[in-house]
């Protein structure tokens, strides 16, 4: 009877694991073949047009589709890489799996794409997938998220956002409209709501607060606690901060879904969002529609930018690596700042001066995401 | 009076109830020490307003799941982790219905009773599955609901293709928010109407002995005439259905369907909850009571933290730490030991005189 059980249940996870296999490789070719079937058509063309000067072949491997952000940047990776800009995309979505971005990439090789572009999963185990990259002589691209790699040549460049430099523009924002209310004498107490612990944007963007901080001796960091990038954990953290201090004058929030959380449970405990004195002013980062939707509103005050349009910026890495040119390991895409109203017109933090455009219903209407 | 005292303190110490109520006066009582303002509670904006009120109504979703677990833990004695995938997939579906398949709404596309009955419809399915496998094929529990708990999101992404899903109408958001001008948070009446009527279910027929006959010993169960696979399976059907309850509350609160997030590591607390209930996670015996207190000092905990400002990165080793205590005090080794040191101590006591 014990056996016979034991029998059943192994055969039972047998035709699981096959079951799971058969639909993982099922999904993946299904997703795959089509663009393995045109894009080897193609890629043979594009080689030999290449060699007259003609489409360039990109491979580009994407993290998957989980956000606004994510869709917008890879529209933008789309709509750059056309074939009327001279180009051959093939797109492949990874659904959030590590496994299926170095299949993605090993097929790009077995393709002989021109270049590879991958927006990793995660920062680590790229080194021997990059490796063959490199050994078939083929020039890597990374965008967004950076990888830990022993040896550094095994990319050719990043793309991405310096979440510091967000930080920075953001505080320097603050500095200069406490400075125009006459404030920057007073004690302005503010909360730091944090992402997801070990994140890059939460590292550089803390990182910022923090040195602004130590500069201004009349800002005081009251609380600092992770909302883990997440509406119902700003929400959650909001709500106990409140209850600690009933002075707050500013909450940084360090992406927009937080932003949302901290404004309910400001508005549930019965106080005001805005830039006057006594009431909360609430900062964040992304600027994403429904984010600068608040700022237009007048909840939020400032909405400093993660742009997801690298589309440009790696096309332009391409075009000078045709040339033979040399490029820069790390290239910065361009950010905005946006903000309810014109009190500060511009803010100069760290490289340069960066001008804050003040959110309109056209500015949202033109916005990509 | 000297001689009644000692057993009154023994029927209250030999309660099943007795070490989870201290251990939830124990992360209280840390509060009356350092956070002295946690037990005020005022009326701001026309609701009630305090530490207590914030861990009561957040721990809702918490004590919904809960409950459901314990059945489950009872019945079969394994526990459901796909709950909190369970949780996204019913709030994907009430947000989408609601939506109609857009992003963002700001008027209700589909009725919203239709929306929460399909919602959880859907959960109950996904419960239905679960039960199938562990009830019909005598899959273990952990191995059956690890499908869904890895493929639940997914389907919960699927039916959001991808993307958070708003649904910005008021109405929605009175489940995870307040009824007209009642100053309590809906969620816990949410909560407490659970807890009660499956308690009220389990006590008033003969569902609760049945459970934990089965818990105890299948075959001599089925032997004595009981439908034990039937059991099984509707605990956990059930417990599907209100982790469903607890995704459209959750979902309710911020108002959006986000996949990724909702309910994330809370199947994880639940089976905490019930483990600090002084329920064993083995089956058989259990008390819906100790799990819903189990589940307030999880969440008694977490606001005690944030209350004490304890910063982020840290945030989870004082909660093992904190949860390292409580299980150790609960737990049978421990507390043969603490007798037996009692037992010693008296025998020194009265072994003294004799030799």
């Amino acid at each position: 009877m014990k056996t016979g059980r034991k029998v059943i249940g192994l055969l039972l996870c047998a035709a699981m694991l096959v079951g799971a296999a058969g639909c993982n490789g099922g999904t993946s070719a299904g997703s795959k073949s089509p663009a393995a079937v045109s894009a080897g058509g193609e890629s043979q063309t594009g080689s030999a047009e290449k060699k007259s000067g003609g489409t360039v072949t990109v491979g580009f491997s994407q993290v998957g589709a989980e956000s606004d952000w994510r869709t917008a940047n890879s529209e933008s990776m789309k709509g750059t890489f056309t074939d009327a800009n001279g180009f051959k995309l093939i797109f492949d979505d990874a659904q959030q799996k590590q496994e299926n971005q170095i299949t993605a990439i090993r097929n790009f090789i077995q393709q002989e794409v021109d270049y590879i572009v991958l927006a990793p999963v995660t920062e680590t185990g790229w080194d021997t997938v990059l490796q063959e990259a490199k050994d078939a002589d083929i020039p890597v691209i990374i965008v967004d998220r950076m990888v830990n790699v022993k040896d550094d040549s095994l990319y050719t460049a990043w793309v991405g956002s310096n979440f510091r430099a967000e930080g920075d523009k953001a505080v320097a924002w603050m500095e200069d409209f406490f400075k125009s209310k006459g404030r920057d004498k007073d004690t302005i107490n503010i909360v730091d709501i944090q992402g997801t612990i070990g994140a890059s944007a939460q590292i550089g963007r803390t990182e910022a607060l923090e040195a602004g901080v130590k500069k201004n001796s009349n800002w005081k960091l009251v609380a600092q606690q992770t909302g883990e990038f997440t509406q119902a954990k700003g929400q959650e953290v909001m709500e106990s901060v409140l209850k600690q201090h009933s002075n707050i004058d500013v909450v940084y929030c360090e992406n927009d879904n937080e932003a949302f959380g901290a404004i309910d449970a400001i508005k549930a405990a019965g106080k005001k969002v805005g830039t006057d004195k006594g009431e909360i002013m609430v900062l964040s980062f992304d600027s994403t529609k429904a984010g600068l939707n608040k700022v237009l509103s007048g909840e939020i005050a400032l909405d400093t930018e993660c742009n997801p349009l690298h589309g440009p910026r790696v096309q332009n890495i391409i075009e000078k690596l045709k040339k033979n040119g040399n490029v820069d390991k790390k290239a910065y895409v361009d950010e905005k700042m946006f903000a309810a109203d014109d009190t500060v017109k511009s803010v100069s933090a760290g490289t340069g001066k960066f001008d804050v455009t003040v959110v309109t219903q056209d500015v949202i209407k033109g916005r990509a995401y | 009076m000297a001689e009644t005292k000692p057993s009154v303190w023994k029927k209250i110490t030999s309660n099943r109830l007795f070490l989870p109520v201290v251990c939830l006066l124990v992360v209280l009582l840390i509060n009356v020490i350092r956070t002295p303002a946690f037990f005020q509670i005022s009326i701001r904006n026309g609701v009630l307003y305090g530490y207590i009120v914030d861990v009561v109504n957040r721990a809702s979703e918490l004590v919904i799941l809960a409950v459901g677990m314990t059945l489950v833990t009872a019945a079969s004695g394994g526990q459901d982790i796909s709950v909190g995938a369970v949780m996204a997939v019913a709030a994907a579906v009430c947000c989408q219905i609601l939506s109609g398949g857009k992003v963002t709404t700001n008027a209700f596309q589909n009725p919203l009773l239709l929306a929460i009955v399909a919602a959880l419809a859907a959960s109950a399915l996904c419960g239905a599955f679960n039960g199938f496998l562990v009830a019909r094929l005598k899959i273990q529990p952990m191995v059956a609901t690890l499908i869904l708990f890895t493929a639940g999101r997914g389907i919960a992404q699927l039916v959001t293709q991808g993307q958070i899903t708003y649904v910005r109408v008021g109405t929605y958001q009175v489940i995870g928010g307040y009824i007209a001008s009642c100053p309590i948070p809906t969620p816990i009446f949410i909560a407490i109407g659970t807890a009660l009527l499956v308690y009220l279910v389990l006590n008033k027929t003969a569902l609760g002995l049945s459970i934990e006959s089965v818990g105890i010993n299948g075959s001599a169960s089925r032997l004595v005439g009981l439908n034990s696979t039937m059991i099984q399976f509707l605990t956990y059907v059930l417990c599907g259905l209100l982790a469903g309850v607890a995704g459209i509350v959750a979902s309710s609160r911020i108002y959006s369907a986000d996949a990724n997030n909702i309910g994330l590591n809370l199947e994880m607390d639940a089976i905490l909850a019930v483990a600090l209930g002084g329920n064993f996670l083995g089956g058989g015996k259990f008390s819906l009571m100790g799990s819903v207190i189990g589940a307030f000092t999880i969440q008694a905990l977490t606001t005690t933290l944030y209350a004490m400002n304890v910063s982020g990165d840290q945030l989870p080793v004082y909660k093992a730490i904190a949860v390292v205590i409580i299980v150790t005090l609960q737990s049978p080794v421990f507390q043969e030991f603490l007798k037996a040191r009692k037992v010693r101590r008296r025998r020194t006591a009265e072994g003294g005189s004799c030799g």
